[in-house]
């Protein structure tokens, strides 16, 4: 069953983002920015106002945030006066070599891979839009989704920073500090949220309509 | 009445929030959902439309919650020394470290997020089970939807697990009361989120005009 296509901008109909009730689009002369949800009073815009740019800018931001973040260190070990620095990936190997696989596995996925590959299905999705593909739509606003759902769990190596920090905490004797890397990495996080947040997946199928004009 | 005039009722009918495809949802029973016919993504889920679930779970959730922040969270045993540490410790000790950046993201996705969920919830959903409204309900609704990518309970609980493979060769990590309460948290906070339909709350505001 493959209905006309047919979508609330063509009907002249804008979905309200925040609760879905289908509103009136804006009169002809009214501000932009003054049209609001009359139930749930959230801004109305038939599609994510500056999404391409938005996200590209924020893309590049993380990109940028994801070098410091990996190639300094998360935490300092003191211990006894010896001082020793770990970065994400000289944890992940300590895991491997003693023989902690799965949390190995676990770190790399949530500190290294989602990340990275985040940004780089950000990126397929903004260049895909772009030049106005119709290639595979249904897909590609899967792994959005998927995308914009996983992002979150890299916060969790900030988490096991803060435990650390608040258990070894033994004076002299042992101490853990937080790395630059962390703040880094947490700008990493945020700002991958962000992007996925700013992306309008509406814009996938855009393409499309215009092609059948 | 005085919407009676309203064109095809206005929610039977919705445009996919991924995909911007308009159709018309049929009357579903409880417990279905409805995807989208273009790309497939779920567009609604018709829930049980009680508040009395999602109310007693929010209640247990935030007496958790209050368990989760008073109580040891887990300490550090090694010899003699005893190292006993809060949820808030962490946070603490970060923002001493010269970190108060980091602190504020972990507090605010650890401590500020559930607690304004919490409160948000409890003043949207108890004058809705009593057919009241108190002013800026709809919008406080609105704003916990926003709130729910960033509360990361569930994250941290996978990190309070890695900590303690992570110190296992150096100490003896005893969890406390609070690690038990996050993790009972978790599935009372996750229940109750599944217990609301956002679209039964929205057509309350309807009905109640």
């Amino acid at each position: 069953m493959t209905p006309p296509a047919s979508t609330a901008r063509e009907a002249g109909l804008v979905a309200c983002s925040a609760c879905h009730l289908l509103c009136p689009g804006p009169s002809a002369g009214s501000r932009p920015g003054a049209h609001r949800c009359p139930r749930c009073g959230a801004r109305l815009h038939s599609r994510k106002p500056d999404s391409i740019a938005r996200t590209w800018a924020l893309v590049i931001a993380a990109c940028i945030f994801y070098i410091p973040a990996n190639v300094l260190p998360m935490t300092t070990v003191t211990s006894l006066g010896s001082v020793q620095s770990d970065t994400i990936m000289s944890g992940v190997i300590y895991f491997v070599q003693s023989g902690s696989w799965p949390i190995a596995l676990v770190i790399f996925i949530a500190s290294v891979f989602v990340p990275l590959l985040k940004l780089m299905i950000l990126g397929f999705l903004l260049i895909s839009v772009q030049i106005k593909s119709t290639f595979r739509p249904k897909d590609r606003t899967r792994l959005y989704l998927v995308t914009e759902a996983v992002g979150r769990w890299s916060m969790l190596d900030i988490f096991v920073v803060t435990i650390l920090v608040a258990l070894v905490n033994l004076g002299a004797l042992a101490k853990i500090q937080a790395g630059p890397a962390a703040l880094h990495f947490a700008a990493v996080v945020v700002i991958t949220m962000l992007a996925a947040m700013s992306f309008d997946p509406r814009l996938i199928w855009d393409a499309k309509e215009t092609t059948h004009e | 009445m005085r919407h009676a005039a309203k064109l095809p009722p206005a929610r039977h009918r919705m445009a996919c929030h991924e995909c911007d495809f308009l159709q018309t949802i049929p009357p579903l029973p409880e417990g279905a959902g409805a995807l989208c016919a273009r790309c497939g993504s779920l567009l609604v889920r018709h829930r049980p439309g009680n508040l009395q679930r999602p109310l007693a779970l929010l209640t247990a959730g935030a007496i958790l919650f209050v368990l989760f922040n008073a109580f040891p969270f887990l300490t550090f045993k090694k010899g003699g020394i005893v190292h006993e540490t809060y949820v808030a410790t962490g946070i603490r000790d970060l923002a001493g470290q010269g970190m108060p950046h980091l602190a504020a993201l972990v507090a605010f996705t650890l401590l500020i997020s559930p607690s304004l969920y919490l409160l948000a919830s409890f003043y949207v959903l108890v004058p809705l089970g009593l057919n009241r409204r108190v002013p800026g309900m709809f919008r406080v609704f609105r704003y916990l939807r926003l709130l729910q990518p960033w509360f990361m309970v569930e994250i941290f609980m996978l990190g309070v697990l890695v900590s303690i493979v992570k110190l296992a060769k150096m100490a003896q990590i005893v969890p406390g009361v609070a690690v038990f309460s996050l993790a009972a948290f978790i599935f009372v906070m996750a229940s109750a989120a599944a217990a609301i339909d956002p679209h039964a709350v929205w057509e309350r505001w309807e009905d109640s005009r």
